[in-house]
Protein backbone atom coordinates (compact mmCIF):
# COMPACT_ATOMS: atom_id res chain seq x y z
CA UNK A 1 0.00 0.00 0.00
CA UNK A 2 1.66 3.63 -0.97
CA UNK A 3 1.09 6.78 0.19
CA UNK A 4 -2.07 7.17 -2.25
CA UNK A 5 -3.97 4.43 -1.05
CA UNK A 6 -3.65 6.04 2.51
CA UNK A 7 -4.83 9.13 1.31
CA UNK A 8 -8.08 7.99 -0.33
CA UNK A 9 -8.69 6.12 2.65
CA UNK A 10 -8.24 9.17 4.78
CA UNK A 11 -10.56 11.36 2.39
CA UNK A 12 -13.29 8.37 2.30
CA UNK A 13 -13.64 8.55 6.00
CA UNK A 14 -13.87 11.99 6.16
CA UNK A 15 -16.52 12.19 3.63
CA UNK A 16 -18.40 9.59 5.15
CA UNK A 17 -18.86 11.61 8.26
CA UNK A 18 -19.69 14.83 6.89
CA UNK A 19 -22.47 12.65 4.62
CA UNK A 20 -23.58 11.34 7.81
CA UNK A 21 -23.84 14.40 9.19
CA UNK A 22 -25.62 15.88 6.58
CA UNK A 23 -28.35 13.38 6.73
CA UNK A 24 -28.65 13.70 10.51
CA UNK A 25 -27.90 17.28 10.71
CA UNK A 26 -31.39 17.98 13.01
CA UNK A 27 -29.59 15.64 15.52
CA UNK A 28 -26.26 17.38 15.37
CA UNK A 29 -28.37 20.89 15.65
CA UNK A 30 -29.95 19.28 18.51
CA UNK A 31 -27.04 18.64 20.41
CA UNK A 32 -26.20 22.40 20.45
CA UNK A 33 -28.84 22.47 23.19
CA UNK A 34 -27.38 21.14 25.84
CA UNK A 35 -24.32 23.90 26.00
CA UNK A 36 -26.63 26.88 24.93
CA UNK A 37 -28.75 26.24 27.61
CA UNK A 38 -25.57 26.34 30.03
CA UNK A 39 -24.54 29.36 28.31
CA UNK A 40 -27.79 31.25 28.21
CA UNK A 41 -29.56 29.89 31.59
CA UNK A 42 -27.09 28.46 33.89
CA UNK A 43 -24.31 31.50 32.62
CA UNK A 44 -27.21 33.64 33.65
CA UNK A 45 -27.75 32.26 36.92
CA UNK A 46 -24.35 32.10 38.16
CA UNK A 47 -22.94 35.18 36.68
CA UNK A 48 -24.32 37.33 39.88
CA UNK A 49 -22.74 34.41 42.02
CA UNK A 50 -19.41 34.22 40.59
CA UNK A 51 -16.79 37.12 39.81
CA UNK A 52 -14.60 36.54 37.44
CA UNK A 53 -11.15 38.26 38.46
CA UNK A 54 -8.76 39.05 36.13
CA UNK A 55 -6.92 36.51 35.32
CA UNK A 56 -4.68 34.97 31.62
CA UNK A 57 -5.78 35.02 28.89
CA UNK A 58 -8.28 38.00 29.65
CA UNK A 59 -6.71 41.55 29.92
CA UNK A 60 -9.70 42.79 31.67
CA UNK A 61 -13.03 41.74 33.45
CA UNK A 62 -15.05 39.75 31.94
CA UNK A 63 -18.51 38.19 32.02
CA UNK A 64 -19.37 34.52 33.35
CA UNK A 65 -20.57 33.70 29.67
CA UNK A 66 -17.01 34.26 28.60
CA UNK A 67 -15.50 32.45 30.89
CA UNK A 68 -17.24 29.24 30.52
CA UNK A 69 -17.65 29.69 26.52
CA UNK A 70 -14.36 27.84 25.83
CA UNK A 71 -15.26 25.00 28.73
CA UNK A 72 -19.13 24.78 26.86
CA UNK A 73 -16.98 24.20 23.32
CA UNK A 74 -14.83 21.35 25.62
CA UNK A 75 -18.52 19.88 26.58
CA UNK A 76 -19.47 19.58 23.14
CA UNK A 77 -16.59 17.57 22.06
CA UNK A 78 -16.56 15.50 25.35
CA UNK A 79 -19.93 14.26 24.76
CA UNK A 80 -19.69 14.05 21.03
CA UNK A 81 -16.75 12.30 21.32
CA UNK A 82 -17.75 9.60 23.93
CA UNK A 83 -21.16 9.11 22.16
CA UNK A 84 -19.25 8.38 18.90
CA UNK A 85 -16.93 6.32 20.58
CA UNK A 86 -19.25 4.40 22.25
CA UNK A 87 -21.44 3.99 19.00
CA UNK A 88 -18.21 2.59 17.08
CA UNK A 89 -18.16 -0.63 19.25
CA UNK A 90 -21.66 -0.83 20.57
CA UNK A 91 -24.57 0.62 18.26
CA UNK A 92 -25.05 2.51 15.69
CA UNK A 93 -21.56 2.42 13.68
CA UNK A 94 -21.55 -1.69 14.19
CA UNK A 95 -22.40 -2.32 10.50
CA UNK A 96 -19.82 0.82 9.28
CA UNK A 97 -16.91 -0.80 11.37
CA UNK A 98 -16.99 -4.26 10.09
CA UNK A 99 -16.62 -2.32 6.93
CA UNK A 100 -13.41 -0.30 8.25
CA UNK A 101 -11.92 -3.29 9.77
CA UNK A 102 -11.74 -5.17 6.34
CA UNK A 103 -9.46 -2.36 5.30
CA UNK A 104 -6.16 -3.76 4.57
CA UNK A 105 -4.47 -0.55 5.67
CA UNK A 106 -3.26 -0.67 9.49
CA UNK A 107 -6.08 -0.83 12.16
CA UNK A 108 -4.51 2.06 14.24
CA UNK A 109 -4.39 4.26 10.69
CA UNK A 110 -7.82 3.53 10.66
CA UNK A 111 -8.94 4.10 13.85
CA UNK A 112 -7.32 7.11 14.08
CA UNK A 113 -8.43 8.48 10.77
CA UNK A 114 -11.98 7.58 12.13
CA UNK A 115 -12.02 9.35 15.37
CA UNK A 116 -10.54 11.96 13.50
CA UNK A 117 -13.62 12.36 11.03
CA UNK A 118 -15.85 12.38 14.61
CA UNK A 119 -13.59 14.99 16.20
CA UNK A 120 -14.06 17.56 12.81
CA UNK A 121 -17.65 16.83 12.79
CA UNK A 122 -17.55 17.78 16.41
CA UNK A 123 -15.05 21.40 15.51
CA UNK A 124 -17.61 21.92 12.93
CA UNK A 125 -20.34 22.07 15.78
CA UNK A 126 -18.20 24.45 17.98
CA UNK A 127 -18.07 27.03 15.27
CA UNK A 128 -21.58 27.02 14.95
CA UNK A 129 -21.96 27.30 18.93
CA UNK A 130 -19.26 30.24 19.04
CA UNK A 131 -21.38 31.99 16.65
CA UNK A 132 -24.27 31.52 18.27
CA UNK A 133 -22.31 32.67 21.33
CA UNK A 134 -21.91 36.03 20.22
CA UNK A 135 -25.69 36.77 20.64
CA UNK A 136 -24.51 37.00 24.81
CA UNK A 137 -21.74 39.10 23.83
CA UNK A 138 -18.70 35.74 23.74
CA UNK A 139 -16.83 38.19 21.03
CA UNK A 140 -13.19 36.44 21.14
CA UNK A 141 -11.07 38.14 18.12
CA UNK A 142 -11.56 37.60 14.84
CA UNK A 143 -7.94 35.23 14.35
CA UNK A 144 -8.67 33.42 17.79
CA UNK A 145 -11.52 31.40 15.41
CA UNK A 146 -8.52 30.03 13.43
CA UNK A 147 -6.30 29.96 15.82
CA UNK A 148 -8.30 28.04 18.35
CA UNK A 149 -8.89 24.98 15.32
CA UNK A 150 -5.93 22.97 16.39
CA UNK A 151 -6.48 23.04 20.07
CA UNK A 152 -10.36 21.96 19.13
CA UNK A 153 -9.15 19.03 17.20
CA UNK A 154 -6.50 18.13 19.56
CA UNK A 155 -9.12 18.17 22.02
CA UNK A 156 -11.56 15.65 19.91
CA UNK A 157 -8.97 13.26 19.04
CA UNK A 158 -8.13 13.08 22.84
CA UNK A 159 -11.22 12.57 24.03
CA UNK A 160 -12.14 10.33 21.17
CA UNK A 161 -9.27 8.09 21.58
CA UNK A 162 -10.32 7.82 25.34
CA UNK A 163 -13.75 7.23 24.68
CA UNK A 164 -12.66 4.16 22.30
CA UNK A 165 -10.56 2.84 25.07
CA UNK A 166 -13.05 2.84 27.67
CA UNK A 167 -15.58 1.17 25.07
CA UNK A 168 -13.53 -1.44 24.77
CA UNK A 169 -12.33 -2.42 27.76
CA UNK A 170 -14.57 -1.29 30.39
CA UNK A 171 -17.72 -3.67 29.15
CA UNK A 172 -19.46 -1.81 32.51
CA UNK A 173 -19.90 1.16 30.78
CA UNK A 174 -21.15 -0.05 27.61
CA UNK A 175 -24.04 2.08 27.46
CA UNK A 176 -24.31 5.97 27.14
CA UNK A 177 -25.41 6.80 30.82
CA UNK A 178 -22.60 4.76 32.41
CA UNK A 179 -20.26 6.63 30.50
CA UNK A 180 -22.07 10.02 31.65
CA UNK A 181 -22.17 9.90 34.96
CA UNK A 182 -18.29 8.00 35.43
CA UNK A 183 -16.84 9.69 32.56
CA UNK A 184 -18.31 12.89 31.30
CA UNK A 185 -19.85 14.31 34.78
CA UNK A 186 -16.62 13.96 36.79
CA UNK A 187 -14.36 15.41 33.70
CA UNK A 188 -16.58 18.12 32.96
CA UNK A 189 -17.67 19.31 36.57
CA UNK A 190 -13.32 18.46 38.05
CA UNK A 191 -12.09 20.43 35.45
CA UNK A 192 -11.62 24.64 34.18
CA UNK A 193 -14.52 24.46 32.63
CA UNK A 194 -17.20 26.07 34.77
CA UNK A 195 -14.71 27.96 36.97
CA UNK A 196 -11.21 29.07 37.43
CA UNK A 197 -9.09 26.86 39.29
CA UNK A 198 -8.27 29.35 41.85
CA UNK A 199 -11.80 29.30 43.06
CA UNK A 200 -10.97 25.58 43.37
CA UNK A 201 -8.44 25.72 45.31
CA UNK A 202 -9.77 28.06 47.95
CA UNK A 203 -13.07 25.75 48.28
CA UNK A 204 -11.28 22.25 48.29
CA UNK A 205 -6.77 21.70 47.65
CA UNK A 206 -7.70 17.90 46.48
CA UNK A 207 -10.08 18.80 44.35
CA UNK A 208 -8.14 21.66 43.02
CA UNK A 209 -4.86 18.66 42.57
CA UNK A 210 -7.73 16.38 40.90
CA UNK A 211 -8.69 19.15 38.39
CA UNK A 212 -4.81 19.70 37.63
CA UNK A 213 -4.77 16.37 36.75
CA UNK A 214 -7.77 15.98 34.83
CA UNK A 215 -6.45 16.35 30.81
CA UNK A 216 -9.71 17.84 30.14
CA UNK A 217 -8.61 20.65 32.47
CA UNK A 218 -5.96 21.17 30.32
CA UNK A 219 -7.52 20.52 26.74
CA UNK A 220 -10.00 23.45 28.16
CA UNK A 221 -7.23 26.13 28.68
CA UNK A 222 -5.66 25.45 25.72
CA UNK A 223 -9.13 25.92 23.72
CA UNK A 224 -9.23 29.25 26.07
CA UNK A 225 -5.63 30.29 25.20
CA UNK A 226 -5.64 30.23 21.92
CA UNK A 227 -8.96 31.43 21.18
CA UNK A 228 -7.77 34.58 23.01
CA UNK A 229 -4.73 34.30 20.54
CA UNK A 230 -2.19 33.74 23.94
CA UNK A 231 0.35 31.03 23.26
CA UNK A 232 -0.40 28.18 26.73
CA UNK A 233 2.77 25.41 26.18
CA UNK A 234 1.96 23.44 29.48
CA UNK A 235 -2.13 23.40 28.33
CA UNK A 236 -1.00 22.48 24.89
CA UNK A 237 1.78 19.94 25.39
CA UNK A 238 -0.27 17.95 28.22
CA UNK A 239 -3.04 18.13 25.64
CA UNK A 240 -1.16 16.57 23.20
CA UNK A 241 1.18 14.54 25.43
CA UNK A 242 -2.49 12.63 26.51
CA UNK A 243 -3.84 12.06 23.31
CA UNK A 244 -0.57 10.62 22.04
CA UNK A 245 -0.60 8.34 25.16
CA UNK A 246 -4.77 7.46 24.82
CA UNK A 247 -4.26 7.19 20.73
CA UNK A 248 -1.66 4.78 21.14
CA UNK A 249 -3.33 2.80 23.91
CA UNK A 250 -6.88 3.24 22.45
CA UNK A 251 -5.52 1.67 18.68
CA UNK A 252 -3.33 -0.83 20.30
CA UNK A 253 -5.49 -2.08 22.95
CA UNK A 254 -8.60 -2.46 20.09
CA UNK A 255 -9.67 -6.02 19.95
CA UNK A 256 -12.96 -6.67 18.01
CA UNK A 257 -13.60 -9.46 20.00
CA UNK A 258 -14.33 -7.07 23.02
CA UNK A 259 -17.15 -5.47 21.07
CA UNK A 260 -20.30 -5.97 19.21
CA UNK A 261 -18.43 -5.52 16.24
CA UNK A 262 -19.06 -9.63 15.59
CA UNK A 263 -22.80 -9.41 16.14
CA UNK A 264 -22.68 -11.22 19.49
CA UNK A 265 -22.11 -10.82 23.09
CA UNK A 266 -18.71 -9.19 23.85
CA UNK A 267 -16.18 -11.36 25.12
CA UNK B 1 -6.86 -17.81 -4.83
CA UNK B 2 -6.40 -21.19 -2.72
CA UNK B 3 -7.08 -20.72 1.60
CA UNK B 4 -5.86 -23.11 3.69
CA UNK B 5 -7.05 -23.27 7.48
CA UNK B 6 -4.57 -25.23 9.76
CA UNK B 7 -5.64 -26.46 13.21
CA UNK B 8 -7.94 -23.45 14.15
CA UNK B 9 -9.09 -23.46 18.01
CA UNK B 10 -10.44 -20.34 19.44
CA UNK B 11 -12.25 -20.03 22.57
CA UNK B 12 -14.48 -17.37 24.30
CA UNK B 13 -13.37 -17.22 27.86
CA UNK B 14 -13.02 -20.77 28.75
CA UNK B 15 -15.75 -21.81 26.10
CA UNK B 16 -13.96 -23.25 23.07
CA UNK B 17 -16.19 -22.45 19.75
CA UNK B 18 -13.94 -23.75 17.28
CA UNK B 19 -11.49 -27.03 17.90
CA UNK B 20 -8.58 -28.03 16.10
CA UNK B 21 -10.54 -27.18 12.73
CA UNK B 22 -8.31 -27.79 9.32
CA UNK B 23 -9.61 -27.44 5.76
CA UNK B 24 -8.85 -26.22 2.06
CA UNK B 25 -10.66 -24.32 -0.37
CA UNK B 26 -9.72 -24.57 -3.84
CA UNK B 27 -9.35 -21.72 -6.23
CA UNK B 28 -12.67 -21.11 -7.99
CA UNK B 29 -15.06 -23.56 -6.19
CA UNK B 30 -18.17 -22.65 -4.55
CA UNK B 31 -17.80 -24.34 -0.82
CA UNK B 32 -20.60 -24.15 1.54
CA UNK B 33 -20.31 -24.17 5.11
CA UNK B 34 -23.16 -25.74 6.99
CA UNK B 35 -24.19 -25.78 10.57
CA UNK B 36 -26.67 -25.67 12.79
CA UNK B 37 -26.52 -21.94 14.90
CA UNK B 38 -23.92 -22.15 17.36
CA UNK B 39 -21.81 -24.19 15.40
CA UNK B 40 -18.84 -22.17 14.90
CA UNK B 41 -19.31 -20.71 11.65
CA UNK B 42 -19.11 -16.74 12.62
CA UNK B 43 -16.20 -17.76 14.32
CA UNK B 44 -14.32 -19.21 11.64
CA UNK B 45 -15.76 -16.26 9.44
CA UNK B 46 -14.17 -13.58 12.20
CA UNK B 47 -10.79 -15.41 12.15
CA UNK B 48 -10.62 -15.63 8.18
CA UNK B 49 -11.65 -11.59 8.07
CA UNK B 50 -9.12 -11.05 11.02
CA UNK B 51 -11.89 -9.91 13.07
CA UNK B 52 -11.13 -12.13 15.60
CA UNK B 53 -7.28 -12.91 16.39
CA UNK B 54 -5.62 -16.27 15.37
CA UNK B 55 -5.23 -17.98 19.01
CA UNK B 56 -3.71 -21.12 18.16
CA UNK B 57 -3.19 -22.31 14.19
CA UNK B 58 -2.97 -20.06 11.13
CA UNK B 59 -4.48 -19.40 8.00
CA UNK B 60 -2.78 -19.56 4.65
CA UNK B 61 -3.71 -17.08 1.75
CA UNK B 62 -2.25 -18.44 -2.06
CA UNK B 63 0.25 -19.91 0.71
CA UNK B 64 0.78 -16.48 2.43
CA UNK B 65 0.30 -16.87 6.17
CA UNK B 66 -2.32 -14.20 7.44
CA UNK B 67 -0.42 -13.49 11.01
CA UNK B 68 2.55 -12.50 8.75
CA UNK B 69 0.96 -11.03 5.71
CA UNK B 70 -2.14 -9.49 6.69
CA UNK B 71 -2.66 -6.64 4.29
CA UNK B 72 -1.87 -8.46 1.53
CA UNK B 73 -4.52 -11.38 2.77
CA UNK B 74 -7.56 -8.89 3.58
CA UNK B 75 -6.74 -7.24 0.14
CA UNK B 76 -7.88 -10.33 -1.26
CA UNK B 77 -11.05 -11.16 0.76
CA UNK B 78 -14.44 -9.62 -0.12
CA UNK B 79 -17.14 -10.20 2.73
CA UNK B 80 -20.84 -10.36 3.19
CA UNK B 81 -21.79 -10.38 6.95
CA UNK B 82 -24.85 -11.86 8.24
CA UNK B 83 -25.86 -8.55 10.06
CA UNK B 84 -26.55 -5.74 7.64
CA UNK B 85 -23.08 -3.51 7.31
CA UNK B 86 -24.61 -0.53 4.63
CA UNK B 87 -24.94 2.63 6.04
CA UNK B 88 -28.77 2.74 5.37
CA UNK B 89 -28.63 6.71 5.25
CA UNK B 90 -26.68 6.94 2.75
CA UNK B 91 -27.20 6.23 -1.43
CA UNK B 92 -25.92 2.94 -2.76
CA UNK B 93 -23.49 4.54 -4.59
CA UNK B 94 -22.54 5.94 -1.58
CA UNK B 95 -21.64 3.39 0.89
CA UNK B 96 -19.31 1.75 -2.37
CA UNK B 97 -17.52 4.71 -2.76
CA UNK B 98 -16.60 4.68 0.74
CA UNK B 99 -15.51 0.70 0.78
CA UNK B 100 -13.35 1.44 -2.20
CA UNK B 101 -11.78 4.51 -0.44
CA UNK B 102 -10.70 1.98 2.54
CA UNK B 103 -9.17 -0.30 0.13
CA UNK B 104 -7.47 2.91 -1.51
CA UNK B 105 -9.11 3.44 -4.42
CA UNK B 106 -9.00 6.58 -6.29
CA UNK B 107 -12.59 8.07 -6.47
CA UNK B 108 -12.38 7.58 -10.05
CA UNK B 109 -11.69 4.56 -10.20
CA UNK B 110 -14.22 3.60 -7.15
CA UNK B 111 -16.87 5.11 -9.27
CA UNK B 112 -15.90 3.11 -12.23
CA UNK B 113 -16.07 0.04 -10.87
CA UNK B 114 -19.14 0.90 -8.66
CA UNK B 115 -20.93 1.31 -11.41
CA UNK B 116 -19.59 -1.92 -13.62
CA UNK B 117 -20.99 -4.03 -10.15
CA UNK B 118 -24.33 -2.10 -10.15
CA UNK B 119 -24.75 -2.65 -13.84
CA UNK B 120 -23.82 -6.81 -13.20
CA UNK B 121 -26.35 -6.72 -10.59
CA UNK B 122 -29.04 -4.57 -12.13
CA UNK B 123 -29.28 -2.17 -9.67
CA UNK B 124 -27.41 0.47 -11.68
CA UNK B 125 -30.43 2.44 -11.73
CA UNK B 126 -31.43 3.13 -8.10
CA UNK B 127 -27.25 4.03 -7.26
CA UNK B 128 -28.35 7.72 -6.15
CA UNK B 129 -31.29 6.07 -3.74
CA UNK B 130 -30.82 5.56 0.12
CA UNK B 131 -30.27 1.90 0.76
CA UNK B 132 -33.10 2.20 3.34
CA UNK B 133 -35.57 2.59 0.22
CA UNK B 134 -33.84 -1.17 -0.89
CA UNK B 135 -35.91 -4.18 -0.44
CA UNK B 136 -33.88 -7.00 2.12
CA UNK B 137 -32.89 -9.02 -1.24
CA UNK B 138 -31.36 -5.52 -3.01
CA UNK B 139 -29.37 -4.86 0.28
CA UNK B 140 -27.97 -7.99 -0.17
CA UNK B 141 -27.11 -7.94 -3.77
CA UNK B 142 -25.70 -3.87 -2.92
CA UNK B 143 -23.59 -6.02 -0.16
CA UNK B 144 -21.91 -8.35 -2.39
CA UNK B 145 -21.26 -5.53 -5.34
CA UNK B 146 -19.70 -3.41 -2.37
CA UNK B 147 -17.13 -7.02 -1.22
CA UNK B 148 -16.75 -7.35 -5.14
CA UNK B 149 -15.40 -3.86 -5.56
CA UNK B 150 -11.95 -4.10 -5.24
CA UNK B 151 -11.93 -7.39 -7.08
CA UNK B 152 -11.14 -9.94 -4.41
CA UNK B 153 -10.52 -13.60 -4.86
CA UNK B 154 -12.26 -15.30 -2.03
CA UNK B 155 -15.58 -14.04 -0.69
CA UNK B 156 -17.08 -15.09 2.24
CA UNK B 157 -20.64 -14.96 3.00
CA UNK B 158 -22.13 -15.40 6.19
CA UNK B 159 -25.30 -16.61 6.04
CA UNK B 160 -26.16 -14.18 3.32
CA UNK B 161 -29.98 -15.16 2.65
CA UNK B 162 -30.73 -14.56 6.45
CA UNK B 163 -34.24 -12.49 6.33
CA UNK B 164 -34.55 -12.99 2.18
CA UNK B 165 -37.81 -14.56 0.81
CA UNK B 166 -37.26 -17.95 -0.79
CA UNK B 167 -37.24 -16.25 -4.69
CA UNK B 168 -34.76 -13.88 -3.40
CA UNK B 169 -32.88 -16.69 -1.75
CA UNK B 170 -32.24 -18.63 -4.97
CA UNK B 171 -31.18 -15.51 -6.79
CA UNK B 172 -28.56 -14.73 -4.49
CA UNK B 173 -27.55 -18.14 -4.69
CA UNK B 174 -27.47 -18.80 -8.28
CA UNK B 175 -25.81 -15.53 -8.65
CA UNK B 176 -22.88 -16.14 -6.78
CA UNK B 177 -22.49 -19.62 -8.07
CA UNK B 178 -22.09 -17.91 -11.44
CA UNK B 179 -19.26 -15.77 -10.19
CA UNK B 180 -17.59 -19.09 -9.30
CA UNK B 181 -17.73 -20.00 -13.00
CA UNK B 182 -16.94 -15.97 -14.49
CA UNK B 183 -14.38 -14.55 -12.37
CA UNK B 184 -13.15 -17.79 -11.04
CA UNK B 185 -14.09 -16.40 -7.61
CA UNK B 186 -13.58 -18.74 -4.96
CA UNK B 187 -16.77 -18.74 -2.59
CA UNK B 188 -17.50 -19.70 0.79
CA UNK B 189 -21.09 -19.88 1.73
CA UNK B 190 -22.14 -20.67 5.36
CA UNK B 191 -25.37 -20.89 5.88
CA UNK B 192 -28.20 -23.27 8.17
CA UNK B 193 -30.09 -23.74 5.05
CA UNK B 194 -29.71 -27.52 3.61
CA UNK B 195 -32.01 -26.09 0.59
CA UNK B 196 -29.08 -23.53 -0.64
CA UNK B 197 -26.44 -26.59 -1.47
CA UNK B 198 -26.22 -28.79 -4.02
CA UNK B 199 -25.47 -32.24 -3.80
CA UNK B 200 -21.94 -31.53 -6.22
CA UNK B 201 -20.85 -29.02 -4.12
CA UNK B 202 -17.67 -29.06 -2.08
CA UNK B 203 -19.45 -28.87 1.91
CA UNK B 204 -17.94 -28.42 5.21
CA UNK B 205 -20.43 -29.28 7.81
CA UNK B 206 -19.39 -27.57 11.69
CA UNK B 207 -20.42 -28.75 14.67
CA UNK B 208 -20.02 -27.96 18.12
CA UNK B 209 -17.01 -26.02 16.92
CA UNK B 210 -15.64 -29.66 14.94
CA UNK B 211 -15.55 -30.56 11.42
CA UNK B 212 -17.41 -33.34 10.88
CA UNK B 213 -17.18 -33.39 6.58
CA UNK B 214 -15.36 -32.19 4.06
CA UNK B 215 -15.76 -33.05 0.90
CA UNK B 216 -18.30 -33.28 -2.16
CA UNK B 217 -22.13 -33.35 -0.89
CA UNK B 218 -23.07 -36.96 -2.71
CA UNK B 219 -19.47 -37.93 -1.43
CA UNK B 220 -20.22 -37.52 2.02
CA UNK B 221 -23.92 -38.80 1.15
CA UNK B 222 -22.52 -42.12 -0.03
CA UNK B 223 -19.61 -42.38 2.77
CA UNK B 224 -22.60 -41.59 5.42
CA UNK B 225 -25.47 -44.37 3.75
CA UNK B 226 -28.05 -41.44 3.64
CA UNK B 227 -30.00 -40.40 0.81
CA UNK B 228 -29.65 -37.14 1.14
CA UNK B 229 -27.19 -33.89 1.76
CA UNK B 230 -30.76 -33.15 5.05
CA UNK B 231 -30.44 -36.25 6.30
CA UNK B 232 -26.65 -36.25 6.08
CA UNK B 233 -27.11 -32.87 8.58
CA UNK B 234 -29.19 -34.62 10.55
CA UNK B 235 -27.52 -37.67 11.20
CA UNK B 236 -24.24 -35.64 11.76
CA UNK B 237 -25.47 -32.84 13.69
CA UNK B 238 -28.74 -33.82 15.39
CA UNK B 239 -30.09 -30.80 13.80
CA UNK B 240 -32.34 -30.40 11.07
Amino acid sequence: MNAAHYWHCFVGIQTREWLRFWQQRTRFASALVRPLLWLVVFAAGFRAVLGISIIPPYETYITYETYIAPGLCGMIILFNSMQGALSMVYDRELGSMRVLLMSPLPRPFLLVTKLLAMGVVSVGQVYVFLLLALLVDVEPPLWGYLAVLPALILTSLMLGALGLLIATWIKQLENFAGVMNFVIFPMFFMSSALYPLWRMNEASPWLYWICQFNPFTHAVEAIRFSLYLEWNPMAFGITAGVTIVLSLLATAGFRPQRTKILGGKPA
Amino acid sequence: MTIEARNLSFHYGNKPVLKEVSLTLTSGGFHALLGPNGAGKSTLFGLLTRLLALQQGDILMAGQSLKKQPAEAMRQIGVVFQQNALDLDLTVRQNLLYHAALHGLSRKEARLRGDRELERFQLLDRANEPVRKLNGGHRRRVEIARALLHEPSLLLLDEPTVGLDVASRRGLNDHVRTLCESDGLTVLWATHLIEEVRPEDRVLILHEGKLLADGAGHDICEAEGTRDLAETFHTLTGAG
